[in-house]
């Protein structure tokens, strides 16, 4: 049994501790706005929180996030950014959007006024392969400005 | 009498394209599917406009059994063929309903259930003229699920019932299962000769047995993979099969200047952010409904019925989104999968999703080509001939293309398929190898001549722009080669041998926006590219902006397109800066790597692509063309983008590197090579 917050509530699911956390969103609680991408942590679709932390929830055995604070896409409810991201026609296929979104959300609490830098910086471990990046990185820093 | 557009024509009945609801809301099924390129959100416009609806009332439907065969989402045709076809119905549609109301003021949910539309459309119904939807920029109508996380890919799919299934595939091309003997609890293993596979309820279960299943096996392998480092050799070997595009014949005159130069690419993978799924049920024992986001739903229901020989009928084929494939990727692979897995448990839906190695080693690749171009240049700096022989593998492997159903598993059966090699389209469909080979410039004396290689043990297909990419990058390279031997501005010499009033405004409008002859930093090299996709499609200009400093680094791209009226203009624009940055991650890192055996790029650490701090800044400006027909934009930019790289960096270090991609050692080697 692993104890949990998910999206703000606490949250017990029964599973192997070595599953990971993608296999238990997706199958078991039914969240599918983190996806599957490599299954190495490589490609960034599958980022979701730990404790504020972007990281691949394909590469996190569910034992490591016992007693741990998790969000995901359907946590952050109407974010500034994906407002930004729809109003910039920030993604093409899309596939790889959520798991962008949760990085800059995270980037966003650390410092709620990015640079195209920093911006660029946070992302560079996530792919996209329609070639969005550009608009994904203004919609990034404009939900940076949107904030005042 | 006016001709129905080709789809509309091949089934016109109103109601298999569009379906008026009670409440107001209007499907719309067109045989051309989302690949998250927006084509559904430009249908949409079009059908919205024709009907005189907001686009809020237009529901578009997934392609399948239900509604037209159009065959394959391929070679940038969705707006011509999709878009003609819709218009048309849905003027039909409007006309049906204008006409049963008495007057042009009436509510399409009252009329609904009194206008019958199971009838054939007419040629010679009144169109509308275009807009407001069309040439304005309405937002993706698919992008706020996405964005949101909300399920809608087929890889979301969760039918009542659901198992999920994986594949252990071969460890190479060609190997042979010799035995087995893992059996997981939980899970059941599937075997027909080398064909193996493993389906249970629990994905994480099914996932981890998989890999326990591939431990225990043993094969047979060969090698049979040419060598990696001498494609060109391979290419050249042959046999082949010899395409001429064209033979003005004259030969070169014999005193002008003569120029030569070889171009290549490698292998290119499609690297779909998502791995392929397939979902199918077996609802009898000889009918099985399938779910795939392959590009043609019903070449891939004939093919599958071919490959396991049932009737047509009897493979129902539905479309569900994925990532974006940019070609014949592993889609239709991973339906058949489902399908064989699907049928060790009868009434149950089975989810196939492939790995990520897979996905890189097993699904088809872009094919590696050599381009010999040769020309004279007369004593007033202009060309007088130009000869192009092209070396390549077929770019089409799709299912039924050469007439085999192209599915990956059915060659591993106990009675394994086999199945010709990738052949090409045909010169109405713009070509394969040789797309683009012809150039566009005012040329004598030319003889382009292509050459398909028969065998390869490697599976080529279509990836985005097919042959054009190399072809345009060979040709566009070379006219910088040859502008530099004359003395030539490169711009000025393109224009010198270009009378296309449409391509010259591409070319002045790229070249103007992107400050073409201004001064430049130190280390810093700015190339052209130009090309209208197809010799009849977009019109394309590139400059690109380049950085050699310690490695070689793209700034910038500055882009003019022309695809006639552009129904989105802001989807053209997003079709655009996405060809053109995947086109530089091609141009700049991309090569599939194998040994003789194996496939060894099978990570994105094996098989890098752009990183968001290499990606370029793009910047597009659309030329209205006024009232010349729409044409695709997703695969306008890929040649010209690659060219205006290479050519950019060969301003930026004095050294020309003809062989992609254009890595940083492969630009430091050439350097140390000239000395």
């Amino acid at each position: 049994m692993t104890s949990f917050i998910l999206n703000g509530a606490p949250i017990e699911v029964d599973v192997d501790p070595d599953t990971p956390l993608l296999y238990v969103l997706r199958n078991e609680l039914g969240l599918m706005g983190a996806r599957f991408g490599c299954g190495l942590g490589l490609c960034g679709a599958c980022f979701v929180h730990v404790d504020g932390v972007s990281v691949p929830s394909c590469d996190t055995p569910m034992w490591s996030v016992e007693g741990k604070t998790v969000v995901t896409i359907e946590g952050l409810s109407r974010h500034r950014l994906q407002e930004q991201f729809v109003i910039g026609q920030a993604a093409q296929c899309g596939y790889c959007v959520t798991g962008i979104i949760m990085t800059a959300a995270a980037l966003l609490d650390r410092d709620p006024h990015p640079s195209v830098a920093a911006v660029t910086g946070a992302l560079d471990r996530h792919l996209c392969r329609c070639g969005a990046q550009q608009r994904m990185i203004r919609a990034v820093v404009k939900a940076g400005e949107a904030d005042g | 009498m006016a001709d129905l557009p080709r789809d509309l024509a091949a089934d016109p009945t109103l109601s298999r394209w569009i379906q008026v609801r009670d409440d107001g809301t209007i499907g719309v099924r067109v045989g051309k599917v989302e690949l998250g390129q927006g084509i559904a959100t430009a249908l949409a416009q079009i059908a919205a406009d024709e009907l005189g609806v907001d686009i809020a009332a237009i529901r578009m439907l997934p392609a399948g059994p239900d509604g037209p065969d159009e065959g394959f989402t391929a070679g940038s045709m969705s707006i011509m063929d999709s878009g003609a076809a819709v218009r048309v119905a849905a003027a039909n549609v409007r006309t049906r309903f204008t006409a049963a109301a008495g007057h042009p003021a009436f509510s399409y949910a009252d009329l609904a259930a009194a206008v019958d539309l199971d009838v054939p459309a007419d040629p010679d119904v009144p169109l509308r003229e275009p807009g407001p939807l069309v040439g304005s920029d309405v937002p993706r109508l698919d992008l706020p699920d996405k964005v949101f996380g909300r399920p809608r890919y087929i890889q979301d799919m969760r039918l009542p019932d659901q198992l999920f299934g994986r594949v252990i595939r071969p460890p190479s091309p060609g190997a042979r299962l010799l035995s087995v003997s893992a059996a997981p609890d939980g899970v059941s293993v599937v075997r027909d000769g080398s064909f193996l596979g493993v389906v249970g309820a629990d994905e994480a279960s099914v996932v981890r047995a998989a890999e326990v299943v591939r431990a225990s096996t043993t094969w047979t392998e060969h090698d049979s993979l040419p060598d990696e480092n001498d494609l060109d050799k391979f290419l050249r070997a042959g046999p082949h099969e010899d395409v001429t595009v064209a033979d003005d014949g004259d030969d070169p005159p014999r005193d002008d200047l003569h120029l030569r130069a070889t171009y290549s690419r490698p292998f290119i993978a499609h690297a779909s952010i998502a791995p392929s799924c397939g979902v199918a049920v077996w609802t009898a024992p000889d009918r099985v409904d399938v779910w795939s986001h392959s590009q043609g739903v019903y070449p891939l229901g004939r093919a599958i019925a071919t490959a396991l020989g049932l009737d047509a009928s009897a493979v129902r084929v539905q479309h569900a989104e994925s990532a974006g494939c940019y070609g014949h990727n592993a889609a239709d692979d991973a339906a058949f999968d489902a399908v064989l897995l699907a049928r060790t448990v009868p009434g149950r839906p089975v989810q196939v999703l492939w790995s990520r190695q897979d996905e890189l080693c097993w699904a088809p690749f872009g094919s590696a080509m050599t381009a010999d171009v040769a020309a004279t240049l007369d004593s007033a700096g202009r060309l007088s001939s130009w000869t192009c022989d092209v070396y390549s593998q077929g770019h089409t492997a799709r299912p039924g293309y050469a007439g085999a159903p192209g599915l990956l598993a059915a060659t591993t059966l106990a009675t394994p398929a086999v199945y010709p090699a990738a052949v090409d389209p045909p010169e109405a469909a713009g070509y394969g190898s040789m797309r683009n080979a012809l150039p566009g410039y005012d040329l004598p004396r030319r003889r382009v001549t292509g050459h398909r290689l028969l065998e390869s043990p490697i599976r080529s297909s279509a990836i985005r722009s097919l042959g054009a990419y190399l072809n345009v990058f060979a040709i566009e390279s070379f006219m910088d080669e040859a502008a530099l031997a004359v003395g030539r501005d490169p711009l000025a010499f393109r224009l010198d041998h270009l009378s296309d009033p449409r391509g010259r405004r591409v070319l002045a409008a790229a070249a103007s926006a992107a400050g073409w002859g201004g001064p430049l930093p130190d280390g810093a090299g700015r190339g052209i590219g130009y090309a209208r996709y197809k010799g009849r499609g977009a019109y394309c200009a590139v400059v690109a902006d380049v950085l050699a400093e310690t490695g070689i680094s793209v700034r910038r791209l500055t882009i003019a397109v022309d695809v006639g009226r552009a129904v989105n203009p802001d989807g053209v624009r997003n079709q655009i800066e996405g060809g053109a940055v995947q086109s530089a991650s091609w141009t700049l890192t991309e090569r599939v790597r194998f040994d003789r055996r194996r496939v060894t790029s099978d990570t994105w650490e094996t098989y890098p692509i752009l990183r968001f701090s290499q990606t370029p800044q793009v910047e597009v400006t659309i030329l209205d063309s006024g009232t010349e027909a729409s044409v695709g934009a997703g695969e306008a930019a890929q040649g010209p983008t690659a060219a205006a790289i290479g050519n950019a960096v060969a301003a930026a270090v004095g050294v020309r590197v003809r062989d992609l991609p254009l890595t940083t050692e492969a630009v430091m080697a050439a350097i140390e090579r000239a000395g």
